[in-house]
């Protein structure tokens, strides 16, 4: 069993068919319902939800406060290695990305996330490229292991693991793993991966399953929005995030929703998404899928992270860097340009402001 | 959120507790709520999630008059460097924390033996969740949790599905009291499986609970006329416009109900009754 065979048994122009007829009159019926079908998330997604914007804000708004309360997670992440095998072509990462090459060795890692740590967060975010020379399982699970005992939880945006290999991260305090899936085209992914590990369609999509089967704890899916027509991907999104939750119900899912920034490769998105069209997704996810977490980077802009705060978004990220080595050295070779550079007591504070509590903590390595 | 108001926060805790006792002439004061050899001032169990700031949940827990206060032990301590919610949990109220997040009876387990030995006292909330869609709860690990705990010396109190059989294991596993929901957490439907409770409250010896999905305090104190011992209640005080208010408007909700309990409402007819027609020959 797997995803793929869902998202295969979809037609594009089927979605697109249904998302011109939705009316506004079909919008607001699905906004007084108590429980939606993915046929209505769709109708979400639609020019007509659009039209209906403040509408669906404000449902979207009364079921995170429902659910959520008014708080708001933070976390960091933390890069560890930069070296990719991968040839993503809107990736500042990339393989043939002309940036400077390191990565952090154990007292690196143990000062970096010693550093993280003083600023209050518990949560903490840990990546590396996809180089199985210079940042192998063996690295990661060495990192996982140093980290771990300054850190209520430890999550890993990596490459796609083995369950196996999951189960070994879990036992060294793994708890949770962000996978982006980047497009849920597969046309289109293998034009934007020509080369590399990553270039395998199917186990890219099959991975976060794999996770879930290794017993990680938290699970974080998303398409990187911008690659393909936004609405297919968000509507995508959505259905491999309900097929995991059906399949794995005890696993948290969560999903996040990036919007394709510039870097160092210089990649120009074919469907840009406008704000208005962010929001839309953000407040389609959390009204048809009203526990799921919802994670917003700081790739948006201090004013759309202020404003999202109210908006159905669960956790943040705060004090980012996206340099190896960052929350030590300061900037150097990037991965993508953030927008919002908020210290953690920054967000923290705005957050307050709104009348919403910062989470630092919100688990409990056992 | 600065300027939300109580209708009596004037009035001190004292005063309210030697008032309220005394009810139409008849004393209520030893009708204290007791889970085994323990006795609490309040029916109305306050949870301290969702909350805007920890100091908002603050005043809401004194406004409510709760006894007993429950925390995720997810939430509690933390770095030196970020708020603990343990500081604002008012000291003479008592703290039970709960397994929130523990997927299995094992890892309800650790979560409570951490939180013995952070100094949360011997009170816990089992909560094991497996399904993260509806936060239904699976009895069967809960048994089994209930069952360690208990003979490690916790006073277990178990959230559940309202079942009978497995109220009744949970009371042979030593449980000190059973919690069945109320409908799904956070959802402020009410009392969707009243006629469920109804039959523990018959049934079962050890006090009951009534946790989570009550949205309103008129669903409170329906649940404390049936018979219900206390409710607990999170989401529809914290996710209320004024939590403070709401928490004042379910402590007298829970009183209101408990005292109807214990005067006995009157039998509810369908139809009027005026005379006997069916025996007044025997009076002819």
């Amino acid at each position: 069993m797997s995803f793929i065979s869902e998202l295969e048994s979809i037609r594009d122009d089927e979605l697109c068919q249904q998302l011109e007829q939705t009316s506004v009159q079909d919008v607001q019926r699905i906004l007084a319902q108590s429980s939606l079908s993915m046929r209505d998330y769709l109708a979400l997604l639609s020019p007509a939800g659009e039209a209906c914007i403040e509408d669906m804000a404000q449902c979207a708004h009364r079921r995170t406060v429902q659910h959520f309360g008014r708080t708001m997670q933070l976390f960091t992440p933390m890069y560890m290695a930069n070296y990719c095998e991968n040839g993503c072509i809107y990736c500042g990462y990339s393989h043939y990305s002309d940036i400077h090459r390191l990565k952090l060795n154990a007292s690196d890692i143990e000062a970096e996330a010693q550093n993280i740590r003083s600023t209050g967060l518990e949560h903490i975010l840990l990546l590396t490229g996809e180089s199985y020379q210079h940042s192998p399982v063996s690295y990661i699970e060495d990192a996982i292991r140093i980290v771990a005992p300054l850190f209520s939880s430890v999550s890993i945006e990596v490459y796609s693991l083995t369950v196996h290999e999951y189960e070994q991260l879990v036992k060294a305090d793994l708890d949770g793993m962000t996978m982006f899936q980047e497009t849920y085209n597969p046309i289109l992914y293998e034009q934007l991966h020509p080369f590399g590990p990553k270039r395998d369609f199917q186990k890219r999509i099959d991975t976060p399953e794999f996770a879930c089967q290794g017993g990680v704890r938290t699970v974080n899916i998303g398409a990187l929005m911008g690659l393909d027509d936004w609405r297919l991907e968000a509507y995508k999104t959505g259905l491999h995030a309900r097929y995991l939750m059906k399949q794995y119900s005890d696993v948290e899912i969560a999903v996040s929703t990036p919007r394709i920034r510039p870097c160092a490769v210089g990649y120009q998105p074919q469907h840009p998404l406008r704000d208005i069209e962010l929001v839309q997704y953000i407040l389609a996810l959390r009204i048809a899928f009203p526990r799921i977490g919802i994670t917003l980077s700081s790739r948006e802009s201090p004013m759309m992270r202020n404003h999202l705060v109210k908006l159905g978004v669960t956790k943040m990220s705060a004090g980012v860097t996206t340099a190896v080595g960052g929350h030590t050295r300061g900037e150097d070779s990037n991965q993508f340009d953030i927008s919002d550079n908020r210290s953690v007591a920054a967000m923290a504070a705005m957050i307050r402001e709104q009348g919403y509590q910062p989470i630092f903590k919100d688990w409990q390595l056992l | 959120m600065g300027e939300m108001i109580g209708i009596d926060d004037k009035q001190s805790n004292t005063t309210m507790k030697e008032t309220e006792y005394v009810i139409g002439g008849i004393d209520c004061s030893d009708d204290t709520f007791q889970v085994g050899n323990q006795c609490f001032s309040s029916r109305l169990l306050v949870g301290t999630g969702k909350f805007g700031s920890y100091q908002i949940m603050k005043e809401t827990i004194l406004a409510s008059r709760t006894d007993i206060v429950t925390v995720a032990l997810r939430r509690a301590g933390g770095s030196e460097h970020s708020e603990n919610i343990l500081d604002y949990i008012p000291k003479d109220i008592h703290l039970m924390p709960n397994t929130s997040g523990a997927r299995t009876a094992e890892e309800a387990v650790r979560i409570a033996r951490m939180a013995r030995v952070l100094g949360c006292g011997n009170l816990i909330k089992i909560e094991v969740i497996r399904d993260q869609r509806y936060l239904l709860p699976d009895n069967m690990e809960t048994i089994k949790a209930t069952d360690i705990l208990a003979k490690e010396g916790f006073s277990v109190f178990p959230y559940m599905s309202p079942d009978l059989m497995d109220a009744k294991r949970l009371v042979d596993a030593g449980a000190a009291t059973v919690m069945p929901l109320a409908a799904p957490i956070g959802s402020n439907r009410g009392l969707e499986t009243k006629g469920m409770i109804q039959m523990l409250i018959e049934e079962i010896d050890i006090p009951i609970i009534v946790d989570a999905g009550i949205g309103k305090p008129s669903e409170a104190a329906e649940a404390m006329e049936m018979g219900a011992d206390a409710v607990l209640v999170n989401t529809a005080i914290a996710s209320s416009d004024n939590p403070i208010l709401m928490a004042q408007a379910f402590h007298h909700a829970v009183l209101a109900g408990r005292q109807a309990f214990l005067a006995k409402c009157g039998a509810v007819q369908h139809v009027a009754q005026a005379s006997s027609p069916l025996t007044g020959f025997l009076r002819d």
